[in-house]
C-alpha cells in the first residue's frame, strides 16, 4: 500500500480576469520528493506555489496538503499550516527593517514564539549551513550581494526545519556559479530535513540538479510529468523545444500580454 | 452610450473600493482586538507618529496662531473688538486648527510613508513571506499602526494646541501690545473642556484614518515602483479628504445646534 501523497492537487483553476493561468492542474507530491515545475515566463508557474500556500485563491478543484483541504482554509488554520511550510522567494523577500539574523529567525519568534536569544543561536546555525558567517547576521538585507541574499533567503526557508519547502525561482539573476552553489545548498539542506520540495524554475540545471520528478506546465496545464532523468527523452515536442532553449518550435513566445 | 457605460464603470469601481475598504477596516479592527499583539512594533509606530512629527507639527501650531492674532486683530480692529484677539485665537486653535492642520501635516508625512513602506513590501513580495512564516500581515503591519495613529495624533494635538495658543500670545504681547496677564486671563476665561475634548476626538479619528489609508493603499499596491508611487499619492491625497469629511461631521455632531 502506498503512502498517502503529502500535496495533492486536483483540476485546479485560477484566472485572473479573462486570463485563465491555471487551467485544471492535477499534479501528487509524495513526502521526501522533490518535484520542479518548469515552464516559460508567464505560464502560471508563481500562482500554483501561491495557491497552495492560500496567498490566492483558486476559482475551481481541490489542494490538499496531508489530507487538508488548502483552499477557503480559515486564516487561524492557515496560520498553523504554514508552520509546516518553508519558503525561498524569487527575489528573496528579506525584510528590510530587521537585522539579516532577525530574518532567518522570523520565523521561529514569530510563527513558533521561541525567545529571541534561542532563535538568534539557531539562525546563526542555519547561517553557517549556507556558508555565511556569524558577523553577517548583524548586516542588514540591503548591505547584502544578491547572492548572499539568495542564501540568508534559504536559511530562512529552513530555519524551522519545515516538512515542505517551496523555492521560486532559486536561481534567477544569479551568476552560473553562485546559481550551482545554491542549487548545491538546496538538495543539502533539504535531504538532511527530510523535507517535501516543490521548486518552479525555467533554470534547467537547477531542475535536473534539485528534481526527483519534473513537471512542465504550458497554458495553465501540466503537459508532461516524469522522472528528472526521462527530461531528455520525453518525446514531448514542447519540453524538447524548452529544454533545449529553441525559438523554433511549438512553444511560441506571445508578443502581447 | 459610451459615455452612460464610463459612469457606470467608474460608479461600479467606486462601489468596489468602498466594499474593499469596508472589509479592510473590519478586518484591521479584529485583528487590533485580538491576540497576540506585538507591542514593540506599536511603540515603535507610535514613536515614529508622535514623537518624529512632533516638530512639524509645532511648527505648524506656531505660524498658525501667530497668523491668527494678526489676523483677528486687523479684522476686529474695524469693529473695537480687539480684546476678543485672544479668545478667538484659543477657540480657533483648539476646535478646528490644531487638529485639522496636524492632522493634514501628519497625513502628509506618515501617511505617505505607511503606504510607501508596506507597498514596497507588498510588491517585493515581503508581505507574502509574512503569510509563510505564520505571521498574519493585518495583525503584524496594520493593527500596530491603526492603534498608534488613533493613540498618537491626539497627543499631538494637545501640543499643538498649546504651542498654538502660545503663537497667539507671542503676537499679541510683544507685536499687537496685549498686557500679558489680560491677554491670558481672556484666553482662559470662555474656554469650555468641550473646546478641547471635540478637537482630540477629531485627532482620534483623523489618526484612525490617517493610518487606514496608509496601511490600505500600500496593502493593495502593484506594479512596482510606480504603483507604490500612486499608492502614497493616493493615501494621502484621499486621508485629506476624508479628514475634512470627518472635521464637518464631528463639527456637527458637537456643535451642531
Amino acid at each position: 500500500m502506498t503512502a498517502p501523497a503529502k500535496i495533492v492537487l486536483s483540476d485546479v483553476h485560477k484566472s485572473f480576469g479573462k486570463k485563465v493561468v491555471l487551467d485544471g492542474i492535477d499534479l501528487s507530491i509524495q513526502k521526501g520528493e522533490s518535484v520542479v515545475v518548469i515552464g516559460g515566463s508567464g505560464t502560471g508557474k508563481s500562482v500554483m506555489l501561491k495557491s497552495v500556500l492560500g496567498i490566492l485563491r483558486p476559482e475551481r478543484g481541490s489542494i490538499k496538503v496531508d489530507g487538508e483541504e488548502v483552499i477557503g482554509m480559515r486564516s487561524k488554520d492557515r496560520d498553523r499550516m504554514m508552520l509546516k511550510f518553508g519558503m525561498l522567494f524569487q527575489g528573496s523577500a528579506l525584510f528590510d527593517s530587521l537585522r539579516v539574523w532577525e530574518n532567518v529567525a522570523f520565523g521561529l519568534i514569530q510563527g513558533r514564539g521561541m525567545n529571541r536569544i534561542q532563535a538568534k543561536d539557531i539562525a546563526i546555525e542555519k547561517l553557517a549551513a549556507v556558508g555565511l558567517a556569524e558577523s553577517a547576521g548583524d548586516l542588514f538585507p540591503a548591505e547584502l550581494s544578491g547572492g548572499m541574499q539568495k542564501r540568508v533567503a534559504l536559511a530562512r526557508a529552513i530555519a524551522t526545519s519545515p516538512e515542505i519547502i517551496f523555492f521560486d525561482e532559486p536561481t534567477t539573476g544569479l551568476d552560473p556559479i553562485m546559481a550551482d552553489v545554491i542549487n548545491d545548498l538546496i538538495v543539502k539542506c533539504t535531504k538532511e530535513l527530510g523535507a517535501t520540495t516543490l521548486s518552479i524554475t525555467h533554470d534547467m540545471a537547477s531542475a535536473r540538479k534539485i528534481a526527483d520528478r519534473i513537471a512542465m506546465l504550458y497554458k495553465g496545464r501540466l503537459i508532461w510529468v516524469g522522472p528528472a532523468k526521462d527530461i531528455d527523452h520525453s518525446g514531448n515536442e514542447f519540453v524538447d523545444q524548452f529544454i533545449h532553449g529553441r525559438a523554433e518550435g511549438p512553444i511560441k513566445m506571445e508578443l502581447r500580454a | 452610450m459610451d459615455f452612460l457605460a464610463t459612469i457606470g464603470r467608474v460608479f461600479l469601481a467606486f462601489l468596489s473600493h468602498v466594499g474593499r475598504l469596508s472589509a479592510f477596516t473590519g478586518t484591521a479592527l479584529s485583528h487590533v482586538v485580538r491576540p497576540p499583539f506585538y507591542p514593540r512594533l506599536t511603540l515603535r509606530a507610535m514613536v515614529e507618529i508622535g514623537y518624529y512629527s512632533l516638530p512639524v507639527v509645532g511648527l505648524t501650531a506656531v505660524f498658525t496662531g501667530m497668523v491668527l492674532a494678526l489676523q483677528s486683530y486687523s479684522g476686529f480692529s474695524r469693529f473695537a473688538a480687539e480684546g476678543a484677539v485672544a479668545t478667538v485665537v484659543v477657540l480657533s486653535v483648539t476646535r478646528e486648527l490644531a487638529p485639522v492642520l496636524a492632522g493634514l501635516m501628519v497625513a502628509g508625512r506618515i501617511g505617505a510613508s505607511m503606504a510607501a513602506e508596506i507597498g514596497t513590501m507588498r510588491v517585493t513580495e515581503q508581505i507574502d513571506a509574512l503569510t509563510t512564516l505564520s505571521t498574519n500581515p493585518f495583525k503584524y503591519l496594520v493593527a500596530p499602526r491603526l492603534l498608534a495613529g488613533l493613540l498618537m495624533v491626539p497627543c499631538l494635538v494637545l501640543v499643538a494646541d498649546i504651542i498654538g495658543v502660545f503663537g497667539g500670545y507671542i503676537v499679541g504681547v510683544y507685536k499687537l501690545g496685549f498686557n500679558p496677564s489680560s491677554y491670558l486671563a481672556r484666553t482662559w476665561e470662555y474656554l469650555e473642556p468641550l473646546d478641547v475634548i471635540s478637537g482630540l476626538t477629531k485627532a482620534a479619528v483623523f489618526g484612525f484614518v490617517i493610518s487606514l489609508m496608509g496601511c490600505y493603499n500600500g496593502y493593495y499596491s502593484r506594479g512596482g515602483a510606480q504603483g507604490v508611487g500612486a499608492a502614497t499619492t493616493n493615501s494621502v491625497v484621499s486621508a485629506a479628504i476624508m479628514i475634512l469629511i470627518f472635521n464637518y461631521v464631528i463639527t456637527a455632531l458637537y456643535f451642531g445646534k
